[in-house]
């Protein structure tokens, strides 16, 4: 790869590898409680072990496998198991349009590679790391470095959930670090008034609409906030954030 | 379903992984979105978070709970304080965590 040959020392040497990887440490903690329930659950659910171990390691997407797999060990069709984590995983449709800037110089084999790793953490951390979305080159090694912990402190917890799940008390309630994780992540996004209010909000849809098929309450969340933002940015307009004008 | 369909449906499964968080990856020339929405996307992520979590701290089984003895809502109270004493995400999850489990267990919240 031409940027590793320039810099003359693998990605995994540059000082932004080891800093990505640091920061996505104190997350992982909360993933890799929330991953070894998920583990446990897989387990359960009545999935052959070798099956579960090639869907944590293939799918890599948490929240659309425990959707998609009561489906699947009830033999529902296997469109509508995947239509399920299509649904669930809409979210990620959406931060793909903010990872573009970052990664559009790439090829687009690199790209999607980069794509498949951007779970909402990785996403979090990196856009608190560089809001500005304007292409550096520390964001590649950067972002290897978030993957280099956030993708065994995912898989190793769920591979020893799936494996160890009977001596594993989940009745403990230890897996809500995964939600305080996320809950972590959303108070560092909290930066002004209107995020307050457009986060207020998504919580109040999607308790609301939380009846929906298909997680879909997590959409009508997204949409709601998204409005109430656009809003909030048309009232107060001191605080209208610059952006390019493509007209 | 046998097998052969199930692994058919977790490689299904990972192509939907790369499909959404690559969509927008994907082409080679960027999709137009209007500024107003690429500017309104900055809400999105807040708004996802905060709608796995809302209904995984006041819900249980699709309904609000009705009771002030859960674990959950001093676990998120406690990482809810600490987050905004410190500011750091791993205390936020670890002072949440202990004060739920120890609830949990000692008074079966």
């Amino acid at each position: 790869m031409s940027e590793e040959v320039l810099s003359g020392r693998p990605i995994w040497r540059d000082p932004e590898f080891a800093r990505g990887s640091r920061e996505m440490v104190g997350v992982s903690l909360g993933i890799a409680a929330w991953g070894l329930v998920t583990g446990v659950a897989m387990a359960k659910s009545g999935m052959p072990l070798p099956l579960s171990i090639l869907m944590s390691l293939l799918v890599f997407a948490g929240s659309a496998q425990l959707a998609a797999l009561p489906l699947i060990v009830s033999g529902a069709p296997v469109w509508m198991v995947w239509a399920i984590a299509l649904c669930v995983n809409l979210r990620f449709v959406i931060f793909s349009a903010q990872w573009r800037p970052y990664f559009a110089h790439l090829s687009r084999w690199q790209r999607m590679l980069h794509g498949y790793f951007t779970a909402d953490l990785n996403y979090v951390v990196f856009m608190s790391r560089f809001p500005d979305p304007k292409p550096s080159p520390e964001q590649r090694p950067y972002f290897w470095g978030g993957v280099a912990t956030n993708w065994p402190a995912w898989q190793l917890p769920t591979l020893a959930g799936l494996l160890l799940a009977d001596v594993i008390p989940t009745e403990w309630g230890f897996g809500f670090a995964g939600i305080l994780a996320l809950l972590g992540l959303l108070y560092s996004l909290l930066s002004d008034r209107a995020s307050c209010v457009a986060a207020g909000v998504a919580c109040a849809a999607a308790i609301v609409t939380v009846a929906l098929p298909l997680k879909l309450n997590i959409v009508v969340a997204i949409v709601a906030a998204v409005a109430v933002g656009l809003l909030m940015d048309h009232v107060t307009p001191t605080e209208a954030k610059p952006v390019e004008d493509n007209t | 379903m046998n097998t052969w369909e199930t692994v058919i449906a977790i490689l299904g499964l990972a192509v939907i992984t790369v499909g959404t968080r690559g969509f927008f990856l994907y082409p080679d020339k960027e999709l137009p979105l209007p500024a107003w929405l690429k500017q309104g996307l900055r809400y999105a992520p807040l708004a996802a978070l905060a709608a796995v979590v809302a209904p995984e701290v006041v819900m249980t089984q699709g309904h609000l709970i009705t009771t002030f003895k859960d674990a959950r809502l001093y676990g998120t109270l406690a990482a809810t304080l600490y987050f905004f004493w410190r500011r750091g995400i791993l205390g936020t999850i670890v002072t949440g965590t202990v004060v739920l489990v120890a609830l949990r267990i000692g008074l079966g919240w």
